[in-house]
């Protein structure tokens, strides 16, 4: 019988269930054994959510900071329902109608927010690289809910997990991402989360909405989108970022009825196929566009199971990231 | 440092057998009651009672479930041990059953204290019975007392008791180890399990 050295101070080993990572700024900076972990503790918050009292006191002593400084409905809801079923007190804040439109800065905004006893911060924030800027200016854990064009990683884990759920497992798998690659954090959060988890990774969509040399990531890419439904496990099908398009000046396809007819999947293209594609979206869908109804509604379409999902994965983020707050012993 | 064993595997089984009797003889043919294992130690003890109690019965309609506590410790931060759950199957009503919640050994009365919170979190049974297989005596930091008990353990703080399985561990056998390095690690189990407090 083995028994655990006892030598040294217990606060000195980090058992290997915790996270690498004290923020969560981007899937970039995870191992493969953190997703994992986060799946595994999301697989216990799923079942809590089953139960008749879907709360758990876990982290009653923890007040959590939504920062929303661009618009958000299901991420806001989604992080707002894992906090309150964490026990977590929360605050909202959102851009219109706050300081930052009287100009003060990120680190102030937050600095001031912080001085509140706020434990932890998720932030929205249109810029690229946002959250590890922030990161590096305050000491509080740091969710990133979507940065810019970068990264989404909540958003990431939630589809691996979904994809995990529906074929019980995400290595070896082939998931195409299609549509607005270039303006899409979901996109290159979901590269990173794949390709950590051992899945191959393929994009399409029009020439425009593909940044030059993403191959470098080890991805594929195929145009042709027939061709590469042929190829893949999985499709997720990306929203058309109307919002984003054109607002350097250039239309990045002729019309939206074009996009539909090349780059969208309606069921007579998926009856083509002869195989049980897995469809996901990550919502809001623009059905007739991306996808049409009936492919939506479709049996093997796991798009409300990711919106389900993201509650119990956002739950085991905040959750593993508190076990790393020191306890306060006043 | 010194390690004796408390029971070993005929006594564990012997134990195993009371105990189920004692069930018998208060609830009568077990209608109406579920047993309940608490992970992730728990479940070891809770799925041999349950095997024995439907050989004793002749039935399989006992309720049975298993319950992770994770989420409801009242030491989330303060410790290092496992932080990530272990799985909760609990598939049936509790209104208007008697629960009878099982762990191996009771010590300070933390974890069945957040056992009950999880178990009142999928409704309201009539009763919570407590069984285990050790009560390490005057140690408790909670008024919990069990109700059904295999053996009681006299010991102090710089002891630590550990129950293995022949499942898991290759035999059946209840340890009380004597630390003399550090009293402070009286509450770390070998294996990392953390039923002991």
């Amino acid at each position: 019988m083995s028994a655990k050295s006892t030598m040294g101070s217990e606060s000195e080993v980090i058992p290997s269930d915790q996270l690498s990572t004290r923020h969560l700024l981007g899937i970039k900076e995870l191992r493969a054994a953190d997703i994992e972990l986060i799946f595994r503790t999301a697989d216990g918050f799923k079942e809590v959510l089953g139960r008749p009292i879907k709360k758990v006191p876990a982290l009653r002593d923890i007040t959590i900071a939504n920062l929303f400084f661009e618009a958000s409905t299901r991420t806001r809801v989604s992080f707002e329902l894992a906090e309150r079923r964490l026990s977590a007190d929360v605050v909202n804040f959102s851009a219109s109608g706050s300081s930052v439109s009287k100009g003060e800065t990120l680190v102030d905004t937050v600095n001031n927010i912080l001085a509140m006893k706020v434990d932890m911060v998720v932030m929205r924030h249109p810029d690229p690289g946002a959250a590890v800027f922030l990161s590096k200016h305050i000491d509080s854990p740091i969710i990133n809910a979507g940065d810019g064009t970068h990264e989404h990683p909540t958003q990431a884990l939630l589809d691996a997990y979904s994809i995990r759920e529906k074929l019980g497992r995400v290595k070896g798998l082939k998931v195409v991402i299609v549509g607005d690659i270039l303006h899409s954090r979901v996109a290159l959060s979901n590269i990173f989360c794949l390709k950590e988890l051992g899945a191959e990774v393929m994009l399409s969509g029009p020439a425009t909405l593909i940044p030059r040399h993403i191959e470098s990531l080890g991805v594929k890419v195929e145009h042709d989108l027939d061709k590469a439904l042929a190829w893949c496990d999985v499709a997720n099908m990306l929203r058309i970022q109307l919002e984003r398009q054109g607002g350097d000046g250039i239309a990045n396809f002729p019309s939206l009825r074009e996009y539909a007819v090349r780059y969208g999947i309606d069921l007579a293209r998926y009856r083509k196929l002869g195989k049980e594609l897995i469809i996901m979206h990550p919502g809001p869908i623009n059905r007739g566009v991306e996808v049409t109804s009936e492919v939506a509604d479709h049996a093997n379409s796991i798009i409300l199971d990711q919106v389900q999902n993201g509650v119990a994965i956002r739950m085991a983020v905040l959750y593993l990231l508190a076990a790393r707050i020191p306890r306060s012993t006043v | 440092m010194p390690t004796v064993p408390i029971l070993t595997n005929k006594a564990v089984a012997l134990t195993i057998e009371r105990l189920c009797h004692e069930l018998i003889e208060d609830h009568g043919d077990l209608d109406g009651v579920a047993l309940v294992g608490l992970q992730p130690r728990g479940v070891q003890l809770a799925r041999r009672l349950r095997k024995e109690l439907v050989r004793i019965l002749g039935d399989e309609k006992l309720k049975y479930g298993e319950l992770d506590i994770t989420f409801h410790r009242d030491d989330f931060r303060q410790r290092t041990t496992s932080v990530a759950p272990s799985a909760t199957d609990l598939d049936f009503s509790l209104e208007g059953r008697t629960v009878v919640l099982v762990d191996d050994v009771l010590y300070t009365g933390r974890t069945i204290r957040a056992g009950l919170d999880a178990l009142l979190a999928f409704g309201r049974p009539e009763k919570v019975k407590l069984l285990v297989l050790i009560d390490r005596r005057f140690s408790r930091e909670l008024p919990i007392q069990p109700d059904h008990v295999g053996k009681w353990v006299d010991s102090i703080a710089n002891e630590r008791v550990t129950v293995e399985w022949a499942g898991t561990d290759g035999q059946d056998r209840v340890l009380l180890h004597t630390d003399q390095v550090d009293a402070r690690s009286s509450d770390d189990v070998a294996h990392g399990t953390s039923n002991d407090r």
